[in-house]
Formats: structure tokens, sequence, C-alpha cells
């Protein structure tokens, strides 16, 4: 591939889309070796900016070009395994490298305070491989490959899960591994029977062949297995049940992560299967997955609020609410519209900013009191005030106020749903959006007007987590104020899916 | 009835699958204990890679190896069976895993079963 002729520079940019799956996949196993704490998070920490930084490059070649298609081993498709970066890819692997760069940074002082020390090499081990299937899984264009990255972000992110301090943590985890395998394997069985009707793995191969093939019974099983699959990991209702756990027992750090990323990864697998492989013809028009997906989206939506607004614990407040706000993403996928798709992936990048936001405020909070029980949380607007005014952004960004990116998120979904004169499922948007209020208002007014509990300490958090998170919420309000380049990115990716495979 | 009974001889392999995916998924719901549910995922693995080592088959095919003067020959599809290689070596993981954390559970709560699981679940 690289002529003797070629500078470094060349080759490097040439080799992009698969640099950032094989460099945190190489300092993986470097880390182990390291077997030092600090080393191997300085390393996971410079690999995870790199990976930003070429997940920035990326987006920008794919921006001018429309897609990047990149033949590993330059072996061409659909023979040879496909890497393929179109604006949807670009836009989730922007999230997925960026969320991961900037919860790295972070996580030594809240790492600290929940994982044993002799253990933090191990954790940024996994990390890596983490960040390497998730990326992975985002820029393959072969739908097996799609399933082996699929695993190898799930296996390291079950053991990530299992390091957090409670024994809780080992159940929990392994419930979601239960899960996770189930849907990974039932994934694997989908792509199987794809390959028995059309004789290819490529993805693009695979949407023009099924368009002869048409909808026989075979593709009606494939694409049953493959939605229940990728909904597992999505963690839609009524197969979102390892989340909520699983999201309370993990390190508060890890939580931050895999909340903003995991999900939103399975959504784009979901997106992408129905939109490009199946052909929302197939897909809607003679399975009417829609009639599926819009009921589960809708009971996602109102049930995870529900919950929230009763839970006392403040992680597993947060993680119903992403229950909650993945319905709102799925609706924006069932909707079969460009306006609904794209209110879909802008929340996908909001979502990702504000409760890996919230997430960290969490993480903060556990560092200084040891908890995240919502009486650790009284009065601390006075003990922790940049702490609880982050939480108060994040909240009123998760709420949808206007001037914070969740007010956009849920403006395209009112407005695709109003396209569609779907009047009852806007009622549930501003429903739901309402219930938010009453979950999130719970834990302001405790931290602004109760007097603190007298079990728990509490003093500002460290500078180290605090700037990392008021990144991210600062990134909520910038987004929600100057929305043109997310929503203008998500309408791009969004029409790039809607339109008849090529 | 009588299309599913001529049918099902000649697709033996496909109940097979279907069997042991039904088996793997009853176990995996049904049983209680943790070391069954990990042998009852692994049987819901197998099926899948079953089902793929199944259709790589041609009637009559043989070993996918180019000789010189074979160019007649009917070869078996070698892809299904290349992808399983590495979906045998998921699995391995995955129980390898799975095996690990039943361990660091039994450590913790003295016991694989879950409804005593969940029990000390329920006290902290």
């Amino acid at each position: 591939m690289s002529e003797p002729s070629m500078g470094f520079t060349e080759v490097v940019i040439e080799n992009l889309p698969i640099l950032q799956v094989i460099l945190p996949l190489m300092a993986a196993p470097v880390c182990v070796l390291l077997r030092s704490g600090r080393a191997s998070w300085a390393l996971a920490t410079a690999v995870a900016w790199v990976n930003c930084a070429i997940s920035w490059a990326l987006l920008q070649i794919v921006l001018r070009d429309g897609f990047l298609s990149y033949a590993v081993g330059d072996w061409p498709a659909p023979w040879g395994i496909e890497l393929r970066i179109e604006p949807v890819n670009a836009l989730v692997l922007l999230i997925v490298s960026g969320i991961a760069a900037v919860v790295i940074t972070a996580c030594p002082r809240s790492l600290d305070s929940e994982v044993p020390a002799g253990r933090h090499y191990l954790f940024h081990a996994a990390f890596l491989l983490c960040i390497t299937g998730l990326l992975g899984m985002a820029s393959a264009g072969d739908a097996f490959n799609v399933f082996v990255f699929l695993e190898i972000s799930s296996l390291s992110s079950y053991s990530l899960i299992a390091l957090g301090r409670h024994r809780r943590a080992l159940t929990s985890s392994f419930r979601y591994l239960i899960l996770g395998t189930l849907g990974g394997t039932s994934i694997l069985f989908g792509v199987g029977l794809l390959y028995m009707s059309t004789g290819t793995l490529n993805l693009v191969d695979l949407g023009q062949r099924l368009q002869d093939v048409g909808p026989t019974r075979t593709v009606m099983v494939a694409m049953a297995a493959i939605v229940v699959g990728s909904t597992l990991k999505l963690a839609l209702l009524p197969l979102g049940a390892w989340l909520p756990n699983a999201y309370t027992f993990a390190p508060s750090t890890v939580t931050a992560f895999l909340a903003a990323t995991a999900t939103k990864v399975a959504f784009y697998v979901l997106a992408r299967f129905i939109y490009r492989v199946f052909s929302p013809a197939i897909a809607f028009e003679t399975f009417h997955l829609d009639a599926v997906l819009l009921p589960l989206a809708l009971a996602s939506m109102v049930l995870g609020a529900v919950l929230a607004v009763f839970e006392k614990d403040v992680k597993r407040l947060l993680a119903y609410s992403s229950l909650s706000q993945i319905g709102y993403m799925t609706l924006g996928l069932s909707l079969v519209s460009v306006t609904g798709l794209a209110g879909g992936l802008v929340h996908l990048f909001n979502h990702a900013l504000m409760k890996s936001g919230l997430f960290m405020v969490v993480a903060c909070v556990v560092l200084r009191t040891g908890s995240s029980r919502i009486e650790a949380f009284h009065g601390l607007g006075r003990r922790m005030p940049f702490t609880m005014a982050a939480f108060v952004v994040g909240g009123l960004s998760l709420i949808g106020v206007p001037l914070t990116v969740g007010f956009i998120s849920k403006w395209f979904l009112v407005k695709g749903a109003l396209e569609q004169e779907l009047w009852p499922v806007a009622a549930v948007i501003l429903g739901s959006s309402i219930l938010a209020v009453i979950y999130i208002w719970k834990v302001v007014e405790v931290g602004y007007f109760k007097e603190p509990h007298p079990d728990f300490e509490a003093r500002e958090a460290p500078l180290s987590l605090l700037i990392p998170t008021w990144l991210l919420l600062a990134g909520a309000v910038y987004f929600g104020i100057f929305a043109e380049p997310t929503t203008g990115l998500a309408t791009l990716a969004a029409q790039s899916l809607m339109e008849a495979a090529p | 009835m009588i299309e599913l009974l001529e049918q099902g001889p000649g697709l033996y392999n496909y109940w097979m699958v279907v069997v042991l995916m039904m088996l793997g998924l009853y176990v995996l719901m049904a049983e209680r204990n943790l070391v069954k549910k990990v042998i009852g995922l692994n049987i819901f693995q197998v099926s899948v890679i079953m089902l793929y080592i199944t259709m790589g088959k041609v009637t009559g095919g043989t070993a996918p190896i180019y000789v010189e003067g074979s160019e007649d020959a009917i070869y078996s599809n070698p892809v299904p069976h290349v992808l399983m290689l590495t979906a045998i070596v998921v699995g391995v993981a995955t129980v390898a895993l799975a095996l690990a954390l039943v361990v660091r559970i039994h450590e913790e709560f003295g016991t694989l079963e879950e409804d005593e699981i969940q029990a000390a679940e329920g006290h902290g």
C-alpha cells in the first residue's frame, strides 16, 4: 500500500481508519506489562487524546469526500475486510473517542478512592480494550467484524464493571455478561442467516443484495435476531434490565464512560442495520418494525423516568434516566423520517455530553462523601458549590430547557413526531420531560435547601475532576446555543442513512 | 404438517441448531445455579457455531485447497469455518470471564445459588 516514495505523514493519513483501532489495541498489553498505575494511565491518556485527534481528522475527511473506505490488508471489498466511515460513523467515533479522552484524563483521583491501587494498570488496559471494541464496531464495514468488536468491547466492559468496590458489582457484571452474550450471539445468528441468503458479509454489499433477495422469511428472522441483539446492548425496554445495576455498582468513571458510549454504539449498530442493510422498505413497510420499536421507545421514556422519580440513590437515578433517554433515541429511529432520525442522532451526541458530565458529578460526590445516596447530596450547594452547580447545568439539559443541548434534541424529536401528525407521541415526549423536572428537582432541592447530613463529610472536589466535568457540561451548553455544527452533522448523517443503498 | 415431516429429516442439521439453541436458552433462564447458567450460555453459542458450519457444507464438496488440474473440483465454502474459529475464541473468552466472575462471587457471597445471592444482596 505505501510506496517507498511516500512520506511518513501520507502513510499515517492513509491509514487513519485502522490506526484508531490498532493504537488502543496495542497499548492495552503494554499497560499490563508496565504494571504501574501512573505509567499506564499516562499511556492510556496519550492514546485516548491521539484517538480523539484521529476521529476529528476522519470527520473532516468524511465531510469533504462524503465517505471513506479503507481496505484492511489491501484486500479490496467485498472480499476483504472493509472499514467504512460515513457521516454517521464519524459522529459516533467522535463521541466515543472524545468522551473516552476526557474521562480517562479525569479518572486517577476517583480511581484511587474506588479501585485498589494494585489493579489500576489492569483497569487502564481494560479501558483501552473497551475503546478498541467501540471504535471498531463503529468503523467496521463488515457484519462479522461488528460482532467481533462488539464482544471485545463487551468483555472489557464486564471486567470494568466488576472492578466496582461493592460486592454487588460482581453479580451485576455477571448478569450483564449473560444478557450481553445472549445479545451478541443473537446478532451473530442473524448475520449467519444473512450470509446464507446473500453470500456476503460486507454491509454495503449486503444492503444491495438483500434488495434482490427481497423480504423472505429468513431475512425476517435475521432482522428479528439482529434487532433483539442490538436492543439488548442498547438497553431498550424490556431488555434493559441489566443497565441500572451495572451502572450503579461500576466504578464512577466507568459509568461516566459507558453511559456515554456503549449504548450509543449499540444504537448506531441498530440504525445501520435497519436503514442501510435491511433498508426502510423491508424493515418498516414489509415487516412493520416501527410498530414494535415505537411503543417500546415510548414505554422506555416513561417507565425510566417514573423509576427515576422514586429512586433514592443518585447514581441509580441517573441510570434510570439513561433508560428514559435511550427511549428518546429509539423514538427518533422509529419515526422513519430525516427529522426524526436526525433528532435521534443529535440526541446521541447531546446525551453523551450531559450524561457523562452528570455521572462525573456523581464521581466527585462519591470521592468526597463516599456515597451516591441522596443523603450525601444534602447541603452540597454550600459545601461543594461548583460540583452542585455542574449538576444543575446537566440537569437542566436533561430536562430540555432552552439554551441547553437537551432542548435541541427534543425540539427535533417533537418536530419529527408532528411532521407525521403523531400528536400523542409529542405529548409523551413532553410528559416525560416533566417527569425529568421532578427527578432532577429532587436532587437540586436537597442540595440547596437541606442542612448537610451529619453522616457525610464533604469539601469541594479536586480540580482534576472538576475541570473535565465542567468541560463536558460546558459543551452541553455551548452546543445548546450554537447548535448548527451538531444538528448539521446529524441531519447529514440521517440523510445518508435514509437514502437507498447506492 | 406433512410438508414439515418431509422436510424434517433432510434438514436435520437445522433442527439440531434450533433444538440446541432452545435448550441453551432454557437452561440459561430456568437454572438458578450460576455455573449451570454459564453452561447454558455455552450451549446457546455452540448452536450458532453449528449453523455456520452447516452452511459451509457443499454436497460432494472437498477441502478448498487448489492444486494443479483441480479446476473442476467442487469445494466446500471455507469462509464460515474461518469465521467460527474467531467465534470459538470469543466463546472461550466469554466462558473464562464468566467463570472468573463466578469464582469471585463465590468468594464474596459463599454460594452460587441465585436465590441465596439475591437474599444476601437484599442485606447490602
